[in-house]
């Protein structure tokens, strides 16, 4: 229904276009010059449900792991969606100290105005995470998808080996 | 007649029932403060996950056709006018749209459900009884956590049902003797992506709208749990406070 309406739009949108321009085609330039009275510092919020570790805090950069590959974020970053997958957050505050947590999962939302919202389902500072509890865990997840017998429960544990090695990764690579 | 020994068993009755109050007052003063306490990071987080419906100005369709309502209250009553403040901005939505046969509600806590699904006054009739999706209920004995929130949008996905618009009808919490019953609009990912300023947003392909919008619908249902739980400790503490108060006047 809803693709139907969409289609419907874009035709009366190209019958209203036709007088008008021979051919319309999308093309995609360089981006423009920030206007200058563009925020040249980010306002950067990052927490999960229950602790926030930042509030619209002054940052230099940060990096996050998102589905479609890891990338940083500078003030005036182009306005941009992700869904985080797990991972370390690195957050390069203004002083040039640098602090790394553990995200599970989320959403990354980086608007016009250079505010940035990381919010993370489950997030921990990287030294607390335990490299012991994190073996069991692991084997305890690749047993678990061994056993599974549903879809569902494949996929559940499916996502269990995917954090654990991210966790893994994470604390062995620090 | 009122006998002097029936006098002394009122008394007696009475001041039973003020030790409970008093004893509830104690407790909902103590989740009170831990609710408070913890409602402080989640506003900063509730902020974070509606930023974007305000920073890419997102507006409903014109073509208003189906509507979700997610009404929150809970289980527990003895909390003053909490819940019926809730299913009263219910039913003045509903009042509002005239025609309903396209509205659905997801009601969270049993208080709500029953004020919402029947007449109070005449049991036969079947209030919105028929626009009731599901409902949750054994809520509010505990903190709600972000498990609860996340279940309720995963079992709104699993339904099928599309919604055009949506509106959670909570109790935002103002001070401990003040609560406001507001309106959170969320915003499925069908709308979000035919919103006019998503186009300055880079890179944004279905799947990851998706990803996004249903995890922002948890996020902001978990922002609105906490807020409604904050309210209604408060509530209990000042209604069980009076209850004490008017108890201790015999």
């Amino acid at each position: 229904m809803a693709l139907a309406r969409s289609l419907t739009k874009v035709s009366m949108t190209l019958r209203g276009l036709r007088g008008a321009v021979g051919t319309c085609q999308h093309v995609r330039y360089y981006a423009e010059e920030a206007p200058a009275h563009a925020p040249t510092k980010m306002s950067f919020t990052f927490g999960m449900p229950g602790e926030m570790y930042y509030n619209q805090s002054s940052v230099k950069q940060v990096d996050v792991p998102s589905t479609t590959g890891t990338f940083g974020i500078l003030a005036q970053h182009v306005p941009l969606l992700a869904a985080l997958k797990p991972g370390v957050i690195t957050v390069t505050e203004d002083d040039g100290t640098i602090n790394k947590y553990f995200a599970s999962s989320g959403t990354v939302t980086v608007n016009a105005d250079s505010s940035v919202q990381v919010l993370a389902e489950v997030a921990v500072p990287l030294d607390q995470l335990d490299p012991e509890a994190i073996k069991r865990g692991l084997s305890q997840a690749q047993q678990e998808l061994q056993a599974a017998s549903t879809d569902v429960a494949r996929a559940e544990a499916e996502i269990a080996v995917e954090v654990h090695e991210a966790m893994d990764a994470a604390v062995t690579g620090k | 007649m009122a006998t002097l020994k029936r006098i002394q068993t009122r008394l007696k009755s009475v001041k039973n029932i003020q030790k409970i109050t008093q004893s509830m007052k104690m407790i909902a003063a103590a989740r009170y403060t831990k609710a408070e306490r913890e409602l402080k990071p989640v506003r900063l987080y509730g902020d974070g996950a509606t930023a974007l419906y305000s920073a890419a100005e997102v507006e409903a369709l014109d073509q208003k056709e189906n509507h979700l309502i997610i009404a929150v209250s809970s289980d527990r009553g003895l909390c003053g006018g909490i819940h019926s403040n809730v299913s009263k901005a219910v039913k003045a939505t509903m009042a509002e749209k005239g025609d309903t046969a396209n509205v659905k509600m997801i009601i969270i806590g049993d208080k709500a459900r029953t004020q919402l699904q029947r007449c109070l006054l005449l049991f036969i009739c079947r209030l919105y009884a028929d626009n009731i999706m599901f409902s949750v209920n054994d809520y509010g004995r505990k903190t709600p956590a972000f498990e609860d929130a996340s279940m309720v949008a995963g079992a709104l996905l699993d339904s099928g049902y599309e919604f055009d618009t949506g509106e959670i009808i909570f109790n935002r919490f103002r001070s401990v003797v003040s609560y406001k019953t507001s309106s959170q609009p969320v915003f499925p990912f069908n709308v979000l992506s035919q919103s006019e300023k998503m186009s300055i947003y880079d890179d944004v392909d279905s799947d990851i709208l998706r990803c996004y919008s249903e995890f922002q619908l948890a996020s902001i249902l978990y922002y609105t749990l906490m807020e409604a739980n904050c309210s209604e400790q408060s509530s209990r503490m000042t209604a069980m406070d009076n209850a004490s108060k008017n108890a201790g006047k015999t």
